[in-house]
């Protein structure tokens, strides 16, 4: 992301996560799409009220096992019969029950790869700075004890103080503008 | 188990289910970030971290020693010779292997089955595993003789133009070990990083706010990202859940495939498998309860946890008892001399007296008492018996592995096994590294996971949404 100057949004914080949803849940249906909720532990209703329901991560693991299987038990043809042919008792050279088991493994292996780093990745992280952080109240919240939800400044009905009155309409603990 | 048993007044259980709590009374969001925080985060270590730790590194130091005259000498120092060719060596791998097998049980299985009981030790369970991995791994690879030389059991195009043998189940094995250890480390990392931003965020000395937020990769909890990691531990879990499975069945080809007496029968992999399960609660329970008891962490790790993992030894070391079983009952059913002879040197031949051991301690003693909730939930008796278990399931594989070896098809090969100061030097050693690395990880590491204790306590519920209750 190009560094930003000004608002990236405003942050409201809640002490439960009912009123988050309730929060959450409002300001999706009154038309705001730039919005993320921050939760210490998930909260599979905050994703819900936000419009979050699929994500790619399963996909992502089914190509990986499918392309570390398939590399493994290729590999293991082509050294078995191609590369370097043993003749033991004039045993068949492709003997491909004995290739599944490091071929089974190898799906695991990539598999779970995929579905680690493809969810990372598709987190975009790591990521070194957030302007979130920027918020006083964000730190000592958000990984503990606290609920936030955030307008971003991104979203086209985003108007500083029109905004931070709608928030303040929903009672929350506090509401702060964060900069970039 | 019935209810009259328990005293109805204990503050540590739930009257509506008649249960032991998972989490005590009285905790909330911040107290628990608190509790678990403060174990690493405080600038005091306890005065008996240092010398478990002293003890630790001690014997870790043995190793070394141990080690170092292998490499110098060869593995001639060893007991290992022939008929028995297969020493300590692998008894120790298949010993810290399945030690390593519960540690993925908790975190994978039991999330699979929802059981919210499992979130207060599915972290300290993880890093059991792949500290017992570490030193599982270490065993073939010292055993191989040349052990600088043992990337040749990849397959890469070297200039010998020569590959590996995929038919052999040991190099089924090398795949199997490493993707285990890859995958629990990966698993381990993965649910680790939500906490490590709790601890960046806590942290105050500069070097600690720098390192873990380093490692906590920028996060900062929202609920799409949320999604997509709950996504991907589940499907780790799923993943792992087969992982774990197909590891100690590989292991246990390496002695089903060979056509040894004693070695080569199709009930090893079912209960190679049990076995693991069964040997690994015990070192679980051997780490959790002194851990709960010095840090103070009964109300996070309490009696239930103790209980259930009572019952799950309780039902493996059934099916282990069903695999001795078979094993003598094959013998007499094979109708095969070698077989009748091998089980009637292995109970009352020259080594029977390990035989014996192997029964008292895995089945004599747990097998009568696991049934009683009182002897499973009195903390003193579980850690006695989680040594006797340990001590069992290590010399169920030096049964396997020495008495089918050192008297097999021809007399005239007959030999006997013992073994040298080396070899328990190697394997007081890696019990050394292994609380080592295991006190380091509960100094430096949250080893409880913070976010899945949350989703357990009664604030994380949403009104008016039936949640299922935090570990039914």
């Amino acid at each position: 992301m190009p560094p930003r100057e000004g608002t990236y949004g405003l942050l409201a914080e809640f002490d439960t996560p009912g009123d988050l949803i309730r929060a959450a849940r409002q300001a999706r249906q009154d038309g705001w799409r730039r919005l993320d909720c921050y939760t210490p532990y998930p909260v599979e209703e905050a994703a819900e009220a936000i419009g979050f329901h699929r994500n790619k991560v399963p996909l992502l693991t089914l190509v990986g096992g499918l392309m570390g299987g398939a590399a493994m038990f290729s590999l293991e043809v082509w050294i078995s019969v191609l590369a370097y042919p043993l003749n033991i008792a004039g045993r068949p050279t492709y003997s491909w029950p004995a290739f599944i088991v490091p071929a089974y493994e190898w799906t695991i292996l990539f598999a779970g790869l995929s579905a680690a780093f493809g969810m990372l990745a598709l987190n975009g992280l790591p990521a070194l700075y957030h302007p979130l952080f920027n918020a006083p109240n964000f730190r000592d919240g958000a990984t503990t004890d606290k609920f936030f939800l955030c307008l971003e400044a991104l979203d086209p009905k985003f108007d500083l103080t029109e905004a931070k009155k709608y928030l303040e309409g929903f009672q929350p603990i506090s509401v702060v503008e964060v900069e970039y | 188990m019935a209810t009259s048993e328990v005293k109805t007044g204990d503050p540590g259980i739930d009257p509506s289910t008649g249960e032991f709590r998972v989490i005590g009374q009285g905790q909330t969001f911040k107290s628990v970030t608190e509790k678990i925080t403060r174990i690493v985060l405080t600038p005091r270590t306890p005065l008996g971290w240092f010398v478990l730790f002293s003890v630790g590194g001690g014997l870790a130091t043995v190793l070394l020693t141990a080690v170092t005259w292998l490499f110098l000498i060869g593995t001639g120092i060893w007991g290992i010779t022939q008929p028995v060719a297969w020493g300590f060596a692998i008894i120790n791998f298949v010993w810290w292997i399945g030690i390593g097998h519960a540690g993925t049980l908790i975190s994978a299985i039991l999330l699979l089955f929802k059981q919210g009981w499992r979130n207060a030790i599915s972290r300290f369970a993880e890093a059991m595993t792949i500290f017992a991995v570490v030193c599982a791994g270490m065993f073939p690879l010292i055993h191989v003789g040349r052990p600088w030389l043992a990337y040749w059991m990849f397959p890469y195009p070297s200039t010998m133009t020569v590959w590996p043998q995929f038919r052999s189940p040991l190099i089924w094995d090398v795949f199997a070990v490493s993707t285990y250890a890859t995958i629990s480390v990966v698993f381990w990392y993965i649910g680790m990083v939500p906490d490590l931003g709790t601890m960046r965020d806590r942290a105050h000395s500069k070097f600690a706010k720098y390192a873990y937020g380093l490692f906590s990769l920028g996060w900062r909890g929202s609920v799409r990202h949320w999604m997509r990691y709950e996504t991907a531990s589940l499907l780790l879990a799923g993943l792992a859940t087969p992982l774990v499975l197909s590891v100690h069945t590989v292991i246990s080809f390496d002695f089903a495939v060979a056509v040894l007496p004693g070695w080569h029968t199709t009930i090893f992999p079912p209960y190679f498998v049990a076995g693991a399960i069964y040997s690994g609660f015990a070192m679980v329970l051997t780490l959790a309860i002194p851990l709960r008891k010095f840090y103070h962490l009964e109300a996070l790790v309490t009696e239930r946890h103790i209980d259930n993992m009572g019952k799950v030894m309780l039902a493996t070391g059934f099916i282990v008892a069903y695999g001795y079983g078979m094993e003598i009952f094959m013998a007499w059913y094979s109708a095969s001399h070698w077989e009748a002879f091998m089980m009637w040197n292995r109970m009352f031949g020259p080594m029977g007296w390990s035989y014996w051991v192997l029964v008292t301690c895995n089945l004599a003693i747990p097998l009568t008492t696991l049934w009683v909730r009182k002897l499973r939930t009195n903390i003193a008796y579980m850690f006695f018996l989680s040594i006797v278990v340990n001590t069992g399931m290590w010399f169920e594989r030096f049964v396997i592995v020495v008495t089918s070896l050192y008297r097999d098809f021809l007399p005239s090969s007959w030999g006997t096994y013992r073994a040298t100061k080396w070899d328990y030097m190697t394997f007081v050693g890696t019990l050394g590294l292994f609380t080592f690395l295991f006190l380091l990880f509960v100094r430096v590491l949250p080893m409880i996971p913070m976010n899945e204790i949350r989703m357990l306590l009664p604030a994380a519920k949403i009104k008016a949404k039936a949640t299922a209750k935090a570990g039914d």
